[in-house]
């Protein structure tokens, strides 16, 4: 297993680098270091040596991935490309264009993000698939219709509107929660309440659907009518057997966003005033910022990569039969 | 396994966070019924240095804290400088070349001296790059890297100290604008202007280059070891400040933070190494001398502003305008402030959020957006603003000011269609009559009226109302687009704009030569869906004379590079002024500054020789009669060449609850948080009353669970019950 690990993980450096190729070229086709300077030298008064200066102090004055005027393997090395993505591959994120320093704020919002993230998934998780195993057991009554009628109709909604509507509900009409907001320790409770069941119950409807129908497809096997016949109860039918040998499509879905959850919710973060990465990553995509992007996306695609082989790993828990080679 | 429903969960999740206050409370429950002041901030500040902030989110943090020699009265209007750390106003000189006195109006002038003397005994906030050990020796000025293992802020230094704000610091900051690892947005023009200035940044930079090279790179610059010819250190608390000719505005710069003192232990406790990477640097945590200080910097949360301990305290203003004293602003003249002894500003990244906290009565203030204006505001028959009966009921505020500032319509000089930078006579006078018509066609009463909420007055110049050069009634209408009839400005009619478009050479807006339809084209970075409204608008306002008008959307950056390459045939843009002097705005058509040139902020890249020359005579020179004269023919020559349709001068409305006084509107000066006073206690009423939690819809959500899972459990029973069952 530990062979398949180490290859796994050395597919993951041609990956990385191409995602990192691929971020700075949509970046720069949009940006250039230009407007990156102008963007932070503000728009009154920046003259064109104020401009070039910032660009120099923070190597923006190269060439981007090829730089002729310089020797050997310079050309490569010289350039904003390589100088600004090779530290990365050794998580130095340096600073943004703003001069802080970035690793100090992933640090610090990361925990904010988790607060949210963290509940959600676990209690978004334990609601779905209650919910999708109670409409498996009442399946083809009219409960599972109008389960199902529910999920659709709570899917269709826009977030946007859950969120809007639940603090004009919970929050400015009947005075529960925090509008938003945020605060450390255990005063956070108050803040994250109304995001987390807001959250949840937006991501109900299309999960709850995704695992009834893996249930389904799981109570209709043989080995669930032998359970029947043997004269199990339903509930442990469902909860034993069919709960059990439904998890590697669950796993499949679910294991690959857990390191993903530090990454934050730009929507929810940004509505309920959370300082978390999410919302560090909308600021840097409005700010230009060039060095905070590359770095969450190199983050994201780094926790993308572990949530897949966590993913394979997790398959060898549940089913023996897997072997990773 | 019994189980307990989620309201339960939520309810009892609710109580714990917010027992003893309002549930909805987002702030600490010791903190009720404190002298706090509630604000919020929607960007986070990028620059707390004061030799970079150059942004009003900037200034609402920076001008609590750091004093200047000069302030603006909080008062007074027109607005008026008086001394804030300054014992006095500036003592003014001007000399010539051998360093005589002469007359100001002297042609003989070459430089003029403002002598600046500091009140005594004025102390700094406490701070640990004053921390002294018991010998004098300073405490934290030569930390390693294992004293900074345990850092994370400010408030692991467990020693502060202060010391007595002497004429150094201002020097010592003066000196930063030309400091090589700064960009300093004011560097370039005070270059232009402070003796010596170009000299001493190359001096720093050659300082700087040998600093590197002797293996300290970044390693702290001592400014004071290199002379600056035109800023001089006469005593303890006087310093001489050197400016090149006449520059009247200069004391305007000198109530800006770039002129605030910057104590030389606070530069050099930061430049130690280690401190950058923990985000300790004067950029992050600042070092003054006013009323308040910033005693937390999360600018992803909360910004923290305390009571200055060493505050000197200053006395509130005993004169203002004659409508002060009724609106009760004198009541506490003479009375020593600041008032608050904290202000806390929370970031809000979308407006409902921060609108429905205001009206909990959890923010002092709040703007008003687009959004909740209707809400708001009732605007009546004369025009005039006040707030809604809802607003009214809570005993909400609405001040209302014109901005110092102007939006317009530009049409780029360097055009062939719309410019006027044609070589042939007769095509600038058709190019002319082409912008005039189409300055009438705009119709801005309308547009402030559907896009502003009735937010402005229309422009007949560039200059706003309450800045130098602004006329009123006949005398200051733009007679090119609007009549004076009855009393008031009436836009001139279409037929009028018709009939210059023909005589432009485009009859029923086609070209006569060719017989074309004239297409003109505005570039603009409007693009989104809630844009096209306004898009449609221009589009309907060009259409009235039957010119087709292209919308060409762009990102912000392509706009501003076609901009700055005078590419842009048209577009809509703005200014807010830096000081309240008609120069600057004057000076947005002044020729040698144009973008495309000298990439200066002449963004229409107007050029005319007779009001360069006339704006050279301009500048400098004090306000009166002459001066108002030269602007009013700067004006009459604007108003005919058209290089601008002028839009608007925006009006301010912003809104606080009645428990918040001594607030009175003032776009220039940023540091009046010293003066408003609250009342904590009625606040805390009010909010109660406000914010009592409503409790059936918990019981109604337990319900309705209870209601849907019961067919569900008895079904299930059901179920279990029966022996056999078929598929």
């Amino acid at each position: 297993m530990i062979a398949y690990i180490i290859r796994r993980l050395l597919y993951a450096l041609p990956i990385l680098i191409g995602v990192n190729l691929l971020t700075f070229a949509l970046f720069f086709v949009v940006n250039t270091p230009d407007d990156m300077a102008r963007m932070q030298l503000g728009i009154k008064r920046v003259t064109p040596e104020a401009i070039q200066k910032w660009k120099a102090e923070r190597g923006y004055d190269r060439p981007l991935v090829y730089n002729e005027g310089a020797e050997g393997v310079g050309k490569i090395t010289h350039t904003i490309f390589f100088e600004k993505s090779v530290k990365l591959f050794v998580f130095d994120f340096g600073r943004a264009d703003d001069g802080r320093d970035i690793g100090h704020e992933i640090k610090t919002r990361m925990g904010p993000s988790l607060a949210i993230a963290l509940p959600v998934f676990l209690l978004g998780l334990f609601v779905s698939v209650s919910f999708a195993l109670m409409l498996a057991f009442f399946r083809a009554t009219y409960l599972d219709f109008w389960g199902v009628v529910a999920c659709v109709a709570m899917m269709s909604i826009s977030s946007l509107f859950y969120i809007i509507g639940g603090q004009y509900l919970v929050s400015k009409i009947w005075h529960l929660v925090p509008i938003s907001g945020y605060a450390g320790g255990l005063d956070a409770t108050r803040f994250l309440i109304l995001p987390v069941v807001i959250s949840v119950v937006a991501g109900i409807g299309s999960s709850t659907r995704w695992y009834r129908t893996i249930f389904l497809e799981e109570i209709g096997k043989d080995y669930v009518r032998t359970a029947r016949a043997k004269g199990l109860s339903e509930l442990t039918v469902l909860f034993r057997h069919v709960l059990k040998n439904a998890m590697i499509p669950i796993l499949t879905g679910v294991v690959v966003v857990i390191p993903l959850l530090f990454m934050g919710s730009l929507l929810v973060e940004s509505f309920f005033g959370i300082p978390g990465l999410g919302s560090y990553t909308i600021d840097a995509i409005n700010a230009q910022d060039f060095a905070v992007v590359r770095s969450m996306v190199f983050i994201g695609s780094v926790l993308y990569i572990v949530g897949l082989l966590l993913t394979d790993l997790s398959y060898t828990l549940v089913d023996p039969r897997v072997r990773l080679q | 396994m019994r189980y307990v429903p989620i309201p339960a969960w939520l309810a009892l999740a609710t109580i714990l966070g917010g027992c003893g206050q309002e549930w909805n409370n987002p702030y600490p429950t010791q903190d009720g019924g404190r002298n706090i002041l509630y604000s919020a901030f929607t960007e986070r500040p990028k620059h707390l240095d004061p030799v970079q902030s150059y942004s009003e989110d900037e200034a609402e943090f920076n001008a609590q804290i750091y004093e200047p020699p000069l302030q603006y009265h909080y008062l007074k209007r027109p607005y008026t400088l008086i001394p804030l750390a300054a014992e006095a106003m500036p003592l003014q000189r001007t000399v010539d070349a051998t360093g005589r006195d002469v007359p100001a109006d002297s042609p003989q002038v070459t430089h003029t001296l403002y002598e600046i003397r500091i009140r005594p005994g004025i102390l700094y906030q406490p701070h640990p790059a004053f921390a002294q050990a018991a010998d004098g020796k300073l405490l934290y000025h030569s930390l390693t890297q294992e004293d900074l293992k345990k850092v994370y802020s400010l408030r692991d230094f467990s020693q502060t100290g202060t010391r007595e704000l002497t004429a150094e610091d201002y020097v010592y900051q003066i000196k930063r604008l030309a400091h090589p690892r700064l960009h300093s947005p004011v560097f370039g023009l005070m270059s232009e202007y402070i003796v010596g200035m170009k000299a001493f940044a190359e001096a720093l930079k050659a300082a700087d280059k040998a600093l590197a090279a002797s293996g300290n790179k970044n390693a702290w610059l001592d400014l004071s070891k290199v002379p600056l010819a035109g800023v001089e250190l006469i005593d303890r608390y006087r310093y001489r400040i050197r400016v090149k000719g006449r520059y009247p505005q200069f004391a305007y710069w000198l109530a800006m933070n770039f002129f605030a003192p910057v104590p030389i232990e606070a530069d050099r406790f930061y430049a130690q190494p280690g401190m950058a990477e923990k985000n300790l640097t004067l950029d992050w945590y600042p070092v003054g001398t006013g009323p308040y200080m910033l005693m937390e910097n999360n600018p992803n949360a909360r910004m923290v502003l305390e009571r200055n301990p060493n505050y000197r305290g200053e006395a509130y203003p005993a004169e203002g305008e004659e409508v002060d004293r009724a609106a009760g602003l004198l009541a506490d003249a003479g009375k020593r402030i600041p008032f608050i002894d904290k202000v806390v500003f929370s970031r809000e990244r979308e407006g409902i959020p921060y609108w429905n906290k205001f009206l909990q009565g959890y923010y002092d203030f709040s703007g008003i957006s687009s959004d909740s204006f209707d809400q708001a505001v009732r605007i009546s028959v004369e025009g005039e603003a006040s707030v809604s009966p809802e607003m009214k009921a809570k005993g909400i505020k609405l001040e209302a000011s014109v901005g110092t500032a102007t939006r317009y319509f530009a049409f780029n000089w360097l055009d062939p269609v719309v410019g006027g930078g044609q070589t042939d006579a007769a095509a600038r006078e058709r190019a002319k009559k082409l912008r005039q018509a189409i300055s009438i066609a705009i119709d801005w009463e309308e547009f402030i009226s559907i896009f502003a909420n009735g937010r402005g007055i229309p422009g007949q110049g560039p200059i706003p109302p309450g800045i130098f050069g602004f006329r009123t009634g006949a005398d200051g209408i733009n007679p090119v687009v609007y009549d004076w009839i009855d009393g008031a400005p009436h836009r001139k009619s279409l037929d009028t704009a018709k009939k210059l478009l023909a005589e432009a050479g485009y009859p029923d807006g086609r070209d006569a030569r060719s017989g074309q339809p004239l297409v003109l084209y505005l570039d603009t970075t409007d693009r989104g869906p809630g844009d096209k409204p306004r898009l449609d608008w221009y589009r309907k306002q060009f259409a009235k004379l039957s010119i087709q008008l292209e919308v060409r959307g762009t990102d912000y950056n392509r706009f501003q590079e076609k901009v700055r390459k005078g590419a842009a045939q048209m577009f809509a843009w703005g200014w807010n002024a830096d000081y309240p002097d008609p120069e600057n705005f004057l000076f947005l058509f002044h020729g040698p500054q144009s973008r495309a040139g000298t990439q200066g902020e002449n963004a229409a890249n107007y050029a005319n020789p007779e009001y360069d020359r006339l704006f050279q005579q301009v500048k400098h020179m004090e306000n009166g009669p002459v001066r108002q004269a030269l602007i009013d023919r700067m004006l009459v020559i604007l108003r005919e060449d058209a290089p601008w349709s002028f839009g608007f001068h925006p009006k301010d409305y912003s809104l606080h609850h009645d428990w918040v006084s001594n607030l009175k509107p003032n776009n220039m000066a940023r540091n009046g948080l010293k003066y408003r006073k609250i009342d904590a206690a009625r606040r805390e009423r009010l909010r109660a009353d406000w914010n009592r939690p409503v409790l059936w819809p918990l019981g109604l959500l337990v319900v309705v669970l209870v209601a849907g899972a019961a067919p569900a459990v008895l079904s299930w029973r059901r179920r279990e019950r029966t022996l056999g069952r078929s598929q």
